[in-house]
C-alpha cells in the first residue's frame, strides 16, 4: 500500500546572506515523511539540522531564504506560500518544540496562557475549554499537579517540566507534524529519560508525525523509525533506525558511532600515605549571606597526576566545589588544602604562587575568551603575569604553548577568537590555563558544548598534556561517557553533598549507591530497546 | 511581608532619603551664597543696625541646622516660607505656577508618550525599512534643534502664518478647560518634539533586542503575526527600560521647561525660577529647586516601582 506522504521535501536549498555573498546552509536535501512516522535528524552542530527542521515548517531565520527546491506539506507548497498561509498552518497542523524550553517560554505569561494562545486564536475555541484540555495534556505529560502547574510562570517551573509543558503546548491543536529541535539536550540525564518517555507516548497516542533533531545517537535510536545523518547541509546517509545502528555504511557515520570508544590509560592507585595535592575537607558554601547552603560538608582528595571526575546533575554543586577550591567563592566552613597547606578562602588573599598552582578551563570557550584580543595576548598575559616572561621570551613561550595544543603557531598566533572553531577556542582556553604552569587544572564541563568528534579530540589532548606536564585534573562533567573515558577517580554529587567517592572502577561497578544507580541507568544506550526496558524496570520498582 | 511590597517600600524609603539629602543640599548652597537674606532685602539701605534688627526678625541668628529643620518642618506642613522680595507666602506663589507647569507637562505627556511608544513599536516592526528610517531621522531632527528654535518655528507656522494658536500662552485662573488646552498646545508640541526621539529610540531598541530571543522566535513558530509578536510577546518584556526613559522625560518636562515657558511667556514654575533668580529672591529659588528635584526623584521612583511590579520573576516568586 502506498500512501501520499504528509511532508515531501525535494532538493531544498537554504542560503544565508553574508558579507561575502550567499552561504549555502542546506544543499539540496530531500525527505519524505508519512503520517505518524518519526524521523531522526542527526549531525554535528553546523550540519544544518535546525535550519532544515525549521525549513520543513516553511520558516527561515532572519537573513536566510529558500533558494530553490520545494517543501510540500499535505499538498501545500510552503516555500512559495504567502506568509498568511504559512502562519495559518503553524500550531494547528505543524508545531515546534524548541531546544531550551526555559528560553522559549515567554517570561511574561503563565504556561496555560501560552498553551491556550493559539487554540483560542487560530481555532476560535473558548479559553476555559482549552484550559480544561491543557490540564489533561499536562497530566498526560506526567507533570506534577497538572491542575495547578499551568498557572505558574516559566521561571517557577524546572527545566524538565518546562520541556514537557512545551511538548504539551505543541500538541494543543493536535497537529499532524511536530518538529522536536534537540528537546532534551539541555536536560540532565535523569530528567531527560522522563521527557523522552512523555514525548514518545504522546506522539504514539495521537499518531503524530515528527522530525526529531538531535546530536545524540543514543537518544535518536530510542525515538525514531528512520534516521538521516547530515553534514555541512548535505545528506550523509539515511536508513531505518535498526539498520543504521547496526550497519552504518558511510565512514563519517561510523566515526560518529565509534567516538565513545576513547579510553585514557589506567594509572596505578596512589599510595595512601601520600599527601593529596588538593584536598577539600567538609567545605560548606552559599551564595549571598542569606542563601541556603549549596555545598554541605563536601570532602574529596585529588592526588598528583590523576584525573578526578565530579559528576552530578545541574545544581548538584559540582561547579561550586571547584569555585571554592579556586577561591572564587569563599567557603563558609571547612578547609581547602594544597599540598597539605590550607589556602585562604578568598582568592584575593592568596599569594601569586598559590594562584598559579590552580587554573581553570571554562565550559563556554565562546564567552571565556575576549573577542577583541588576539590569541597571542590571551595566552601571553598569564605568561607574563605568572612567569614574568616578556618580549621575545614571551613570544617563544606562547608559540610553544600553541604547539602543545596542536595549533600551528604560524597560523594562529595573530588570530582573534572569532576566527576559530569551537574546538579550537577550547584549545586556546587550555593553553591559557597552561600558561601559568599550574599543577592542578579544573576543567568545568570543557567538552559539553562541543560535538562528539571534537570533544574526543579535546579529551585526547588533555590526556597527552597530563603526561607531558604532570598535571592533575579536577574534571567537572555531567556526562558519564566522558567519565568512563578520562577519569581515574570519581566523585558523585547530589544536592550539594557527596554521594560517593572513590576510584572509577569501584564507583562504576555495582553495587552502587541508589543515586549513582539512578544516574548510571539513565544514560541512554545505543540499543533502540533501551528506553522501553528502563521505563518498564522503573515501573516495576 | 510579601517580597515585592518589601522592595517597593525599600525604594520609597530610599526616595525619601534622597529627597532629604537634596533639600539639605539646596539649603546649604543658599547658605554659601555671599551675603544673607537680610542684606538682600535691605540692599543699599543696609546699616549695621537695620541688618541686625532684620536678622533678628527673620530668625537668621539661630544656627543653620536649626533653621534648616524649621524650613523643612514648614515645608512638610505646606509652608515654604516668605518671598524675600514681595513678602508674600511662597506656597501661594508656587501653587498656581506649579499647577500650570503640571498641566503643561501632562498635556505634553499625553501627546508624546503614546506617540513615542507607538513610533518605537512601528520602527521595530518595520526595522531597516524606509518607515524606520523616516521615523528615526524625523525624531532625531526634532531633538537636534534647540528648544527655542523649535518653539519659534511652531509659532511662526501655527500662530503667525496659520493663526490657529496664540503665540503667547498666558493662562490665568479664569480660563476654561478648552481655552487652557488651546493656549498650552503649542508649548506642549514643542516639548513633545524634544522628548519623543529619546523615548522612541529606547522603545525601538528594547523591542529589537527582544526580537532575537528564543521565545520571540517561538511565538513566530506558533504562527503569530509580526504585529502580535511585537505587541503581545515582546512589548510586555520591554516595559522596564521604556518606563524608565519615560519617567526621566516627564521629569524633564517639569523641571527643564524654563526656555519653553520663557518663549511662550507661560506662567509656570520655570518662569518663576528665572524671575526669582533675576531678583535674587533666594527663598523662592530654594523652593523651586526643591520642587524640580522632587519631580525627578518621584518620577524615577514611580518608574522603579513599575519595573518591579512588571517583572514576573519578582511578582510571582518560586
Amino acid at each position: 500500500m502506498t500512501q501520499t506522504p504528509l511532508l515531501t521535501i525535494t532538493d531544498l536549498v537554504i542560503q544565508a546572506q553574508s558579507d561575502d555573498g550567499p552561504k549555502t546552509l542546506i544543499d539540496g536535501l530531500s525527505l519524505s515523511l508519512n503520517k505518524g512516522e518519526v524521523l531522526g535528524l542527526i549531525g554535528e552542530s553546523g550540519a544544518g539540522k535546525s535550519t532544515f527542521g525549521l525549513g520543513a515548517m516553511g520558516f527561515t531565520r532572519d537573513g536566510c531564504r529558500f533558494a530553490s527546491g520545494s517543501v510540500i506539506f499535505d499538498g501545500i507548497e510552503l516555500t512559495q506560500a504567502s506568509p498568511k498561509v504559512r502562519r495559518g498552518l503553524r500550531s494547528t497542523r505543524i508545531a515546534y518544540v524548541a531546544q531550551s524550553a526555559a528560553a522559549s517560554f515567554n517570561p511574561a505569561y503563565s504556561l496555560i496562557r501560552q498553551y491556550s494562545e493559539f487554540p483560542v486564536l487560530a481555532e476560535g475555541r473558548n479559553r476555559s475549554a482549552v484550559e480544561v484540555d491543557a490540564v489533561e495534556a499536562y497530566r498526560r505529560m506526567h507533570l506534577p499537579n497538572p491542575e495547578e502547574i499551568g498557572f505558574r510562570y516559566p521561571h517557577q517551573v524546572s527545566g524538565g517540566q518546562l520541556q514537557r509543558a512545551m511538548t504539551a503546548m505543541a500538541m494543543a491543536c493536535k497537529p499532524d507534524l511536530i518538529i522536536f529541535d534537540e528537546p532534551t539536550t539541555a536536560l540532565d540525564v535523569t530528567t531527560q529519560i522522563e521527557v523522552l518517555e512523555a514525548i514518545r507516548e504522546a506522539v504514539r497516542e495521537f499518531n503524530t508525525a515528527a522530525i526529531y533533531i538531535t546530536h545524540d545517537l543514543a537518544v535518536v535510536s530510542q525515538m525514531a523509525d528512520r534516521i538521516m545523518v547530515l553534514r555541512h547541509g548535505n545528506l550523509v546517509e539515511e536508513a531505518p533506525t535498526a539498520k543504521m545502528m547496526s550497519d552504518p555504511q558511510e565512514e563519517y557515520t561510523k566515526s560518529l558511532w565509534a567516538v565513545r570508544s576513547f579510553k585514557a590509560p589506567a594509572k596505578p592507585l596512589p599510595d595512601d600515605a601520600l599527601t593529596p595535592l588538593v584536598s577539600l575537607k567538609n567545605v560548606t558554601a552559599r551564595y549571598g549571606p542569606a542563601g541556603p547552603d549549596v555545598l554541605q560538608n563536601v570532602s574529596f582528595d585529588l592526588h598528583k597526576g590523576r584525573t578526578m571526575a565530579i559528576v552530578g546533575e545541574s545544581g548538584s554543586g559540582k561547579t561550586t566545589s571547584a569555585r571554592c577550591a579556586m577561591g572564587l567563592l569563599p567557603r563558609r566552613a571547612g578547609d581547602v588544602l594544597l599540598d597539605g597547606v590550607s589556602l585562604p578562602p578568598d582568592y584575593h588573599k592568596r599569594s601569586k604562587e598559590q594562584l598559579q598552582q590552580l587554573q581553570i578551563i571554562y565550559q563556554m570557550a565562546d564567552t571565556a575568551l575576549n573577542p577583541k584580543q588576539k590569541i597571542s595576548d590571551i595566552i601571553g598575559r598569564p605568561v607574563t603575569f605568572y612567569t614574568g616572561l616578556r618580549g621575545r621570551a614571551r613570544t617563544e613561550r606562547v608559540r610553544d604553548l600553541l604547539s602543545a595544543i596542536d595549533l600551528d603557531p604560524n597560523v594562529y598566533f595573530d588570530r582573534y577568537p572569532g576566527e576559530l572553531s569551537g574546538g579550537q577556542k577550547q584549545r586556546i582556553g587550555i593553553a591559557r590555563a597552561l600558561a601559568a604552569e599550574p599543577r592542578v587544572v579544573i576543567c568545568d564541563e570543557v567538552t559539553s558544548a562541543l560535538d562528539q568528534l571534537v570533544a574526543e579530540g579535546i579529551l585526547r589532548l588533555l590526556v597527552k598534556l597530563q603526561q607531558d606536564f604532570d598535571l592533575s585534573y579536577l574534571f567537572i562533567t555531567h556526562d558519564i561517557a566522558t567519565v568512563e573515558s578520562i577519569a581515574d577517580d570519581v566523585v558523585v554529587m547530589q544536592k550539594g553533598k557527596v554521594v560517593e567517592a572513590g576510584p572509577k572502577d569501584q564507583i562504576m561497578a555495582p553495587p552502587h549507591a541508589p543515586y549513582t544507580e539512578l544516574l548510571l541507568s539513565s544514560v541512554p544506550e545505543m540499543d533502540p530497546g533501551w528506553l522501553d526496558r528502563v521505563v518498564q524496570k522503573r515501573a516495576l520498582e | 511581608m510579601h517580597a515585592v511590597l518589601k522592595m517597593v517600600v525599600q525604594r520609597v524609603a530610599l526616595g525619601v532619603l534622597t529627597l532629604l539629602v537634596v533639600s539639605a543640599l539646596v539649603f546649604i548652597s543658599v547658605e554659601f551664597l555671599p551675603g544673607d537674606v537680610a542684606e538682600q532685602i535691605l540692599g543699599q539701605s543696609a546699616t549695621p543696625e537695620t541688618l541686625a534688627a532684620l536678622r533678628d526678625q527673620l530668625g537668621l541668628n539661630t544656627p543653620p541646622v536649626e533653621r534648616y529643620f524649621d524650613w523643612l518642618g514648614g515645608i512638610l506642613q505646606g509652608d515654604f516660607g516668605q518671598s524675600v522680595i514681595s513678602q508674600r507666602p511662597i506656597t501661594e506663589l508656587l501653587a498656581q505656577r506649579l499647577g500650570n507647569t503640571l498641566s503643561l507637562a501632562l498635556l505634553a505627556t499625553l501627546i508624546s508618550v503614546p506617540l513615542a511608544v507607538g513610533l518605537g513599536i512601528l520602527a521595530a516592526l518595520k526595522r531597516n525599512t524606509w518607515v524606520d528610517r523616516t521615523i528615526n531621522i524625523g525624531t532625531l531632527t526634532a531633538i537636534s534643534f534647540p528648544e527655542y528654535f523649535v518653539a519659534y518655528g511652531l509659532i511662526l507656522v501655527f500662530s503667525v502664518k496659520l493663526g490657529w494658536f496664540p503665540s503667547i500662552s498666558i493662562v490665568s485662573g479664569t480660563v476654561t478647560f478648552a481655552e487652557r488646552i488651546h493656549l498650552t498646545l503649542l508649548p506642549s508640541l514643542t516639548l513633545t518634539m524634544i522628548v519623543t526621539a529619546h523615548m522612541m529610540r529606547m522603545t525601538r531598541a528594547s523591542i529589537i533586542n527582544l526580537l532575537a530571543l528564543p521565545y520571540v522566535e517561538m511565538a513566530r513558530l506558533k504562527g503569530a503575526s509580526q504585529r502580535r509578536v511585537v505587541v503581545v510577546h515582546a512589548l510586555p518584556n520591554a516595559i522596564a527600560p521604556i518606563v524608565n526613559v519615560i519617567a526621566l522625560n516627564i521629569a524633564y518636562m517639569i523641571a527643564g521647561v524654563v526656555i519653553v515657558e520663557v518663549v511662550f511667556v507661560y506662567p509656570g514654575l520655570g518662569q518663576l525660577l528665572v524671575d526669582s533668580v533675576a531678583k535674587r529672591d533666594v527663598t523662592v529659588v530654594q523652593a523651586a529647586c526643591l520642587i524640580f528635584a522632587s519631580a525627578f526623584i518621584i518620577f524615577n521612583l514611580v518608574a522603579d516601582v513599575i519595573s518591579i511590579v512588571s517583572n514576573p520573576r519578582l511578582l510571582h516568586r518560586k
